[in-house]
């Protein structure tokens, strides 16, 4: 008896040693105390914050609240979820939006977009443009000058020195940059003194606004990252778990996919902001449970991401802790359509485009997509699977308003009879009367339509599929796991690059508003095969010379006005010729605590890009 | 019984070198992309170059041998280095195992994640223990009472209810309703005096009681069947009739066979303390190890998923060792010799 209860003793003890001692070795005071006594002395005065938003893409609203305006960090503790936390907070090795958003609050670009879209300055003193000299008129040098004083949280001077060497750390090609093409197309990065940055390009570059603009391409601190350039970069975790920056907020506790405390910056360049003196984020669990904590128990202030269900969402926010916003970039779900003849029979030539002369037997018809895209409702799809995240989209380029075609609108409303008198026309008949109508060749139209899986792609193939029943096309269905069809495996036969369906289902968008390499996805030079690992980023294998050519005047046109032509047209010879059947304009769906004030949710970069103006109510 | 420990150490060394290697080739012969969960925008020249930095084009013996020497080399001098201040070879030009997502060493942010870990399932591990012993003792010894009914109830209920549905079901009453305790796991959160450690209990509370609820209910059927065998036999009748009172018969003569089973089976769960619980986890946002292999997973980081893999199983190997000991020592019938 004696044994057993002192070796049950002594392994209990050992338990609570061991479930103990890591904790209590570590007591350190890192909590910031807010003085009470301090803020009650603050001049109290009427603000008005009214925020005009041009534009109707995101949330319009005029807010008027008493705010107290004066000491910095005076707000306490704001919390925000990312549901999905950042394994690292260096964006440029690890680009995942995640690591982009919880980094931008430390680390700061030259420039970048603000939430409708036009250049706003960070680091830098102007926008560089034609007119005001900054851009060269043969459209090959911007010159770029940096604000004055702007100090790095160690309270170091921020030099164009640190500019000149963002652009060596990312472009070496041994680090392993995931902002690498950023950086593309530079033949020199040269700081002329302290505050100017001179970037000379190989060609002429009507777009100049890529490198050191957006929170993708922020700038990092020499001092820190000196030794951490090509392969280095790898085994730099300290820098990359607490860079040094100049945003309002700097690190103070890095826990890799869990959560994140940062601390107000004390040498921000504007000593009134941050509002909060502690920024927690945390991350973990899934999109509900994080709308969850904003919406029903109000523990958090803003959450990121909200994938969840329309419905779900709609009576969380019923509590009336928070509000739901949302915010519409380029994403469009759309359906590729494969030019190419995808037979397995076909063997090792299966899919591959073989300079035109392995079409598909009837998807390059357009009467057959015409007819796909009249058959599909689209406001069905963005009712049950998107709600506030979603919109009929009958476009490449959904927004924003100045690059939208409206030769294409007729989508909107779903043409079940016209779709069917089209395919009848053009003798696609039900020949043998099994409800499949057949080519003239007498290839029945049996589709194979394959995404990635996720509950809401899987409805909308199914609702699609009934869709198109009606139209006498049989579609079979198929999905595969995200990580693999996205995957760029070669070896893998369910890559979305090998395309080895007929019809493939996912969503994508231009980086920021670079529509330019975005619409470099129709060009016949990108077209995916064995010949780039199926990797070329022109996925439906669609070929336009006229398309073509119209892409290569925009790469080389500066003049605004001209450039949104362009788009426009590459737009509609994109959808009129079949590269794609649009469906859903998507946008970021968040939720914010009522009494968080400033929240500007924007689509073009870091939902946290303005955390410095964040305020709360009633304070 | 020393030879017997001897030749199981033994033996656990090619079963772990076998088990390591079938990880690695299974890892590898997943179709795993770590960029793959990069944005759409990033071209895949881009992704190339990634994939290149982190040596993931490298060939299978190339990355498995490098693993290994990571591993079992590397990072055990590395941890004697740190643990003693002495510098031991070349410590700056060794390799360490590192995450493909953080970048950062792999053996860092287990150590990192450990503490929540164990707080969090050690505590309801114990907790377990300690309601599930005596409910079993008690149900056996008052078998077909209103107690034991009750019990056979509450266990079967615990053992039936999935632990996502009753953690998000008490995250709903006591989070969302009554507003009584946190619905996410602040792990920055430190303890230094009294008020703080209120709030880690708070936080503690839901995912300790559901975990706590499905451990002891599997135990408390254990112990019960256990001491239900044991009161029956002979022994028990001649403790009887010699006028041990019944405390003792109970608490010293059934309690102690009874629990020669329950104890290996403890010893047998205790890796899983380790192995964190991913579902309970991800439901209380604790982000231990659980969460850690999940994210690793779905982030075709496989040197974490293939570093925590390899110790959980290099802990079951080592737990089943114990447990096989402890019941040599708990039962003296028992002779492995």
């Amino acid at each position: 008896m004696k044994k057993i209860s002192t070796f049950l003793l002594l392994a209990v003890l050992a338990l609570v040693a061991v479930a103990c001692s890591p904790e209590t070795v570590e007591v350190e005071v890192t909590r910031v105390v807010t003085e009470t006594e301090t803020v009650t002395e603050t001049v109290t005065e009427e603000v008005e914050v009214t925020r005009v938003v041009t534009e109707t893409e995101t949330v319009t609203e005029t807010v008027v609240e008493t705010v107290t305006e004066g000491a910095r960090g005076q707000g306490g503790r704001v919390t925000v979820i990312y549901w999905q936390a950042p394994s690292n907070l260096n964006p440029y090795l690890s680009g995942g939006t995640k690591e982009i958003d919880t980094s931008s609050v430390v680390i700061e670009p030259l420039a970048l977009y603000n939430e409708i879209g036009e250049l706003e300055t960070r680091l830098a003193a102007e926008i560089p443009t034609l007119d005001n000299g900054g851009v060269s008129e043969d459209l090959t040098q911007i010159t770029w000058t940096l604000k004055e004083g702007v100090l790095w949280s160690d309270g170091t001077p921020f030099t164009s020195a640190d500019v000149v060497f963002t652009y060596e750390y990312c472009s070496n090609p041994d680090t392993g940059c995931s902002a690498s093409n950023f950086y593309e197309g530079i033949a020199s990065v040269e700081a002329t003194d302290d505050l100017t940055v001179v970037i000379t390009f190989n060609e002429p570059t009507p777009f100049p606004y890529q490198p050191f603009v957006s929170n993708q391409a922020p700038i990092i601190q020499q001092a820190q990252f000196a030794d951490c350039v090509g392969a280095a970069a790898q085994e730099c975790s300290d820098q990359n778990f607490g860079p040094v920056g100049t945003g309002p907020f700097t690190v103070v506790e890095f826990r890799a996919n869990d959560s994140v405390l940062y601390a107000a910056n004390d040498n921000y360049r504007d000593a009134n902001k941050p509002f909060f003196s502690e920024l927690f984020l945390k991350g973990g669990g899934d999109a509900a449970a994080a709308a969850r904590s904003v919406l029903e128990t109000g523990e958090a202030d803003y959450a990121w991401n909200l994938q969840v269900e329309p419905e779900i969402l709609s009576t969380m926010e019923l509590a009336g802790n928070g509000k739901v916003v949302s915010a519409f970039a380029t994403s469009v779900e759309r359906l590729m359509i494969n030019q190419t003849n995808p037979d397995p029979a076909l063997g090792d030539d299966r899919s591959v485009f073989m300079d035109g002369e392995n079409a598909h037997p009837f998807l390059t018809d357009p009467v057959v997509y015409q007819a796909l895209s009249m058959a599909i409702d689209r406001n069905i799809l963005v009712q049950t699977g998107y709600g506030a995240a979603g919109r009929a989209t009958c476009n490449v380029i959904p927004g924003p308003a100045a690059f939208v075609s409206t030769e294409n609108d007729s989508c909107l409303t779903q043409d079940i009879a016209g779709a069917n008198a089209l395919l009848d026309e053009a003798g696609y008949l039900d020949t043998d009367g099994d409800g499949i109508r057949e080519t003239p060749d007498g290839i029945p139209l049996i589709i194979l339509y394959q995404t990635s899986t996720n509950s809401v792609r899987q409805g909308t193939q199914a609702f699609v599929k009934q869709m198109w029943e009606q139209i006498g096309v049989e579609t079979e269905l198929r999905n595969i796991d995200a990580s693999v069809f996205f995957g760029g495996d070669p070896a893998s036969p369910d890559t979305y690059g090998k395309f080895y369906a007929d019809i493939e289902m996912y969503t994508s968008s231009a980086s920021g508003l670079d529509f330019q390499s975005y619409l470099g996805n129709w060009t016949s030079s990108q077209v995916s095969g064995p010949d780039n690992n199926f990797l070329g980023s022109n996925v439906a294998r669609w070929t336009n010379a006229e398309f073509d050519a119209l892409h290569a005047e925009l790469a080389t046109t500066g003049d605004q006005e001209r450039r949104s032509e362009i788009v426009k047209e590459l737009n509609d010879l994109v959808i009129q010729g079949g590269g794609m059947i649009p469906l859903i304009y998507r946008g970021s769906v968040s939720a914010h605590a009522n009494t968080l004030l400033g929240v500007r949710m924007n689509p073009w970069d870091s939902e946290l890009w303005n955390v410095a103006d964040w305020t709360r109510a009633g304070n | 019984m020393a030879r017997f420990i001897i030749r199981r150490v033994l033996l656990a060394i090619p079963t772990l070198l076998f088990i390591s290697f079938i990880i690695f080739a299974i890892l590898d012969l997943a179709p795993n992309d770590p960029t793959g969960s990069l944005p759409l925008t990033v071209p895949p020249e881009v992704r190339e170059q990634i994939r290149e930095s982190l040596g993931f084009n490298d060939p299978f013996g190339i990355r498995y041998i490098k693993w290994l020497r990571q591993f079992f080399i590397f990072e055990p001098l590395n941890a004697l280095e740190t643990a003693t201040g002495i510098t031991i070879g070349d410590s700056a030009n060794r390799t360490r195992i590192l995450s493909w997502q953080t970048r950062s060493p792999v053996v860092e942010i287990i150590i990192e994640r450990l503490p929540q870990t164990l707080w969090v399932l050690g505590t309801s591990f114990i907790l377990g223990i300690l309601i599930a012993v005596p409910v079993g003792v008690l149900s056996a010894y008052k078998q077909y009472s209103l107690f034991d009914q009750i019990g056979t109830f509450v266990s079967m209920v615990g053992f039936s209810i999935p632990t996502f549905f009753l953690g998000l079901l008490m995250i709903i009453v006591f989070s969302v309703e009554l507003g009584w305790f946190p619905s996410f796991y602040d792990t920055t959160h430190k303890v230094t005096d009294w008020p703080s450690f209120v709030v880690q209990v708070r936080q503690m509370i839901m995912p300790i009681s559901v975990l706590a609820l499905f451990n002891a209910s599997s135990l408390s059927r254990f112990t019960r069947s256990a001491v239900l065998d044991n009161l029956n036999l002979d022994y028990v009748r001649t403790a009887r009739s010699k006028g041990v009172r019944e405390n003792a018969v109970l608490l010293i003569h059934v309690l102690r066979n009874s629990l020669i089973p329950v104890v290996t089976l403890i010893a047998i769960q205790i890796p899983g303390i380790f192995a964190g619980a991913v579902i309970t986890e991800q439901i209380f946002r604790v982000n231990g190890l659980g969460q850690l292999l999940i994210t690793s997973i779905q982030g075709a980081d496989i040197p974490t998923v293939q570093t925590l893999t390899f110790i959980f199983a290099f802990l079951i190997v080592v737990f089943n060792l114990v447990a096989d000991i402890v019941y040599g020592i708990l039962d003296p019938r028992i002779r492995y010799d």
